[in-house]
């Protein structure tokens, strides 16, 4: 803001004949250099982010002999197998971002509204950052040596409480295994992102409600919840995206054999399984859709809650 | 106390036993290598070279990426923020790139647009490929890297800061390095330890890649070796711990207030 | 009996008593405010009649019955907040139909109430917009009807205008005090801008770390303030340390300069005391009507327009008067000797003066020696 108002001073200023030759020199030198200053940035942009993605998305439009084609995308809706990997992502990033959603509400609630100790409410953010950013590989192992056969809950549940996670039918190198590990890294993202939105809700409008006769009940029903809305729908579809784009922890905690889009796709990576180069560039431009789509949403939905919020 | 205090007492200890759990779990499993009694068997391990080496080449492309990152992103935000305003909605959208495209996309495109027939044989030899590596932990890394150096110079006045240091004499990369840097340190170093994080016990890259990582490296162990897996996850989660609470500690704005 | 009343109202918050001993009785159909600086207890009393806050003793009654173990939603109280706490979901005619809304008024009832009440703040035409189209003056007005549209017994108004502009400020205040009167609602109203308190209430109540410094027409506070806190708090008054030549004969001594008032006091000879004299009772120059006079030299001089305000120096003590501007009659230049005069009943003994003089920060009282010699 700052510096495009100053930016806005230096044109309108170099006025003047003598001077003005210098200062345009100056300015042209300044941003020369501005500008070279850049050029790793969006050398790296070009050739990182933007090229690859490109020529995936293009592939997925040609045939093996590079000529345009609808062929690939067809074939994606053709394959059943390709289908339902479609279909088990979106399923558990559905489940694990709804789930995330309520239990991370509930503990950010509690520790931005719930006259909780003040020492707590740093504590669990802290705790949030780490286990937000806890995932992949190491997280899987830690739920396989907590809730696998031999772990340590398995082991409490079965001696205390008598339940038995096998004969209930959880296996956590299943589909609901890997459900309870993603929990673990999008729940604490939850109260991460809808923290700040809770801090947005004014004290005032709570204690207006309750002088006018509300309940609390009626508070979060007619002011709270639909003030949150965006805020809370904007978060949930950032989980979910969080969650379709994940892998690691899926792979190493359930194994190739998971039939998450993710896991197909680098399984087609690894060997081509599909026999079919180009769709396997559909596929990723199917994922990058799935993503690009809810972060849109995403961004379209905080606006829209920040609209509200001033 | 009231009862809304105890409904709230109850969310945080569901959510924080959630958080806490898996890592009792982790610790007290990798103890119980020894048939009936608890041990750091597990831990011998560290002592292998196999690790030491992943561990050591993590650590490695982990500092490089903070590296790289930092020469990248700084320049970028300085120069937008002073000379180039126009291209911030570009850059903006091109650092959230990478949260956008899935990392096991990135990577795809990567193996076939730098494979070893190609223009630039990223993939060709086992030292490009390392680059390439470290190139894709610095996309990773660029949100985070970006948002948290951006933020920390829009709270010092880098016009100023610039006019002043040129009024004595500085050069660019004077006032680049010795004048902006060391004033968003404390954002520079946030940034850094996230990236750290994100880095260490990276997987999905790094295996398409076929570098040996330590993620890669964990990833075999838990095969076989379910206790040294468990040894090594703990190890992972110190080092993330460690991480953000260096970011924690180091990303607060430690300078002193001006007396009046 | 009084229509709102509080006995003896304590709150502690652990070890601080933020009120003490808070006694108010506020007839119906009154408008009080709660004048005081930051941190004197004024919103808590208030959040404590709303029931935001329980008393950690006494009782607050409203005709009669006891209030304090009823929650909030219980009370029937309107109450409007400083920042605007208008629900920035439901339009305008959602937020001042809101409290109808929770208590079952059937649709037909409660939207012809919200257009009165609308009529009322003169904003129908804003009914559905949302809060963040509206101004601050607007989003305050609607506030208020939203609060009133219940018709609660009590309305309390929490710094409602100390996030506005000083022109709206005015004229929305003077907006309050004509809806109150017409509705003849009783009113707490909680300001720390003295004029505010002045100029919109029936009775002020001047706050001061927790206590009650005293209760009042705006009138009373203005002219006879009782301690030094509220002499400095309301108004521009001069504040002066005198030394009691002869109470008997109600004789003081200020900077070594006799004063007579008008006003009975107790103390010793030689004990000093707080004193207090308005800008607008002093005036220049000698005069033959039993005045006081004290000689000085002028110290400053601002022409503030319709009037001049000049400062005076005596020997470690100022006074400030202010005079009318008179085209005829310039006024005095710095430097100048003159001669300050006043009235003997215009020379305020401040409660509490003899005591909290020295330890009082702030203010000019530097000359023990001199006050020992002239003793």
């Amino acid at each position: 803001m700052s510096s495009s108002a100053g930016l806005a001073d230096i044109t309108e200023h170099a006025g003047g004949p003598a001077p003005q030759q210098v200062k345009t020199a100056r300015r042209m030198s300044n941003t020369l250099i501005a500008t070279f200053g850049v050029v790793p940035f969006f050398l790296f942009s070009a050739m990182f982010l933007i090229l690859p993605t490109l020529f995936l998305c293009i592939g997925a439009f040609q045939d093996q002999g590079g000529q345009f084609t609808l062929e690939n995308i067809y074939k994606i809706f053709a394959n059943q197998f390709l289908l339902d990997a479609y279909l088990v992502s979106i399923k558990i990033s559905v489940i694990t971002a709804l789930g995330a959603a309520v239990l991370g509400f509930f503990v950010a609630q509690a520790i931005v509204l719930g006259n909780l100790p003040a020492w707590l409410r740093p504590t669990v953010t802290t705790l949030s950052g780490v286990a937000s950013n806890f995932a992949g590989v190491p997280l899987a192992f830690a739920f396989l040596a907590t809730i696998g056969p031999t772990g340590l809950i398995t082991g409490w549940l079965l001696s205390y409480f008598g339940i038995n996670l096998r004969t209930l039918g959880f296996n956590v190198v299943s589909f609901w295994g890997v459900v309870a590990a993603y929990l673990y890294f999008q729940i604490p993202l939850m109260v991460l992102i809808i923290t700040p939105a809770l801090d947005g809700l004014k004290k005032e409008w709570r204690e207006a409600a309750v002088t006018l006769g509300a309940t609390p009940l009626d508070y979060w029903r007619y002011v709270g919840l639909p003030v949150l809305g965006p805020s809370l729908i904007g978060a949930t579809v950032l989980l979910f995206a969080n969650s379709f784009g994940a892998i690691a922890t899926a792979y190493a905690l359930a194994g190739p054999s998971l039939n998450l889009i993710t896991i197909q796709l680098y399984n087609q990576i690894r060997g081509d399984v599909l026999h079919d180069e180009n769709l396997g560039f559909a596929v990723a431009l199917g994922m990058i859709l799935i993503t690009g789509a809810s972060n849109a949403a995403y961004i379209y939905l905080r606006e829209r809650s920040e609209r509200w919020i001033k | 106390m009231k009862t809304s205090s105890v409904g709230a007492w109850v969310a945080v200890c569901i959510g924080v036993f959630y958080l806490l759990m898996p890592l009792m779990g982790t610790v007290e499993f990798s103890l119980r290598m020894l048939r009936g009694t608890y041990s750091f068997e597990a831990y011998k391990i560290l002592g292998t070279g196999e690790f030491q080496q992943s561990f050591l080449f993590s650590m490695i492309i982990a500092l490089l990426t903070i590296i790289v990152s930092v020469l990248i992103v700084v320049p970028t935000v300085y120069f937008v923020q002073l000379r180039l305003p126009k291209l911030r909605p570009i850059v903006e959208f091109i650092t959230l790139l990478p949260l956008v495209i899935p990392a096991i996309v990135l990577v795809f495109g990567y193996l076939r647009l730098y494979n070893s027939s190609s223009w630039l044989p990223l993939t060709g030899t086992a030292e490009a490929t390392n680059v390439l590596l470290l190139f894709a932990y610095v996309a990773l890394a660029l949100p985070y890297m970006y948002r948290a150096i951006d933020s920390g110079m829009r709270t010092v006045d880098v016009r100023t800061l610039t006019e002043a240091a040129e009024s004595l004499g500085a050069g660019l990369g004077t006032i680049l390095f010795t004048v902006i840097l060391p004033n968003v340190r404390s954002a520079v170093l946030s940034g850094a330890f996230l990236t750290f994080a994100i880095v260490i016990g990276e997987f999905t890259i790094a295996s398409l890649l076929d570098r040996p990582v330590f993620g890669t490296y964990l990833q075999n162990v838990g095969a076989g070796k379910p206790y040294n897996a468990s040894a090594l996850s703990v190890v992972a989660f110190a080092i993330t711990w460690a991480s953000m609470g260096l970011m924690q500690v180091f990303g607060r704005d430690r300078r002193p207030k001006v007396a009046h | 009996m009084a229509y709102l009343e509080l006995k003896s109202i304590v709150k502690s918050f652990g070890s601080t008593k933020v009120v003490q001993q808070f006694d108010l009785a506020v007839d119906q159909g009154e408008f009080v405010s709660f004048l005081g600086p930051s941190g004197c207890g004024k919103t808590t009393v208030l959040r404590m009649i709303a029931g935001f806050e329980q008393p950690s003793a006494g009782s607050i009654t409203v005709e009669g019955q006891e209030i304090s173990h009823l929650p909030p939603a219980k009370r029937n109280i309107g109450m409007v907040f400083q920042a605007y706490a208008l629900f920035p979901n439901l339009t305008v005619g959602q937020n001042v139909g809101f409290g109808l809304k929770l208590a079952g008024v059937p649709k037909a009832e409660r939207d012809a109430r919200v257009a009165e009440m609308l009529e009322i703040i003169k904003l129908p035409q804003l009914a559905d917009r949302y809060p963040y189209q509206l101004s601050g003056g607007q989003q305050q007005r609607v506030a208020l009807a939203r609060a009133l549209a219940v018709r609660p017994k009590i309305l309390l108004l929490d710094e409602p205008l100390s996030a506005l502009d000083a022109k709206i400020r005015v004229s929305l205040r003077e907006e309050i005090r004509a809806l109150q009167r017409q509705l003849g609602i009783t009113t707490i109203f909680v300001t720390h801008d003295q004029e505010e308190a002045l100029s919109i209430s029936d009775r002020i109540v001047v706050m001061h770390e927790g206590k009650a410094a005293q209760i009042g027409a705006p009138f009373e506070i203005y002219n006879s303030p009782k301690t030094k806190f509220v002499a400095s708090f309301v108004g521009t008054l001069n504040i002066l340390e005198a030394t009691v030549m002869d109470w008997g004969q109600m004789r003081l001594s200020i900077d070594g300069r006799d004063v007579t008032t008008s006003h009975g006091f107790t103390a010793k000879a030689g004990e000093k005391v707080s004193v207090a004299l308005r800008p607008e009772a002093a005036t220049l120059g000698w005069t033959n009507d039993g005045r006081n006079h004290m000689a000085g030299t002028v110290e400053e001089v601002a022409f503030l327009g319709s009037v001049v305000r000049v400062r005076v120096r005596f020997e470690h003590q100022t006074i400030s008067l202010d005079t009318f501007n008179d085209p005829a009659n310039p006024p005095p230049l710095r430097g100048a000797t003159v001669a300050v005069a006043f009235k003997p009943e215009d020379l305020i003994i401040l409660e509490g003066g003899t005591t909290e003089a020295n330890h009082e920060p702030g203010t000019a009282v530097d000359a023990p020696v001199a006050v020992t010699e002239l003793a």
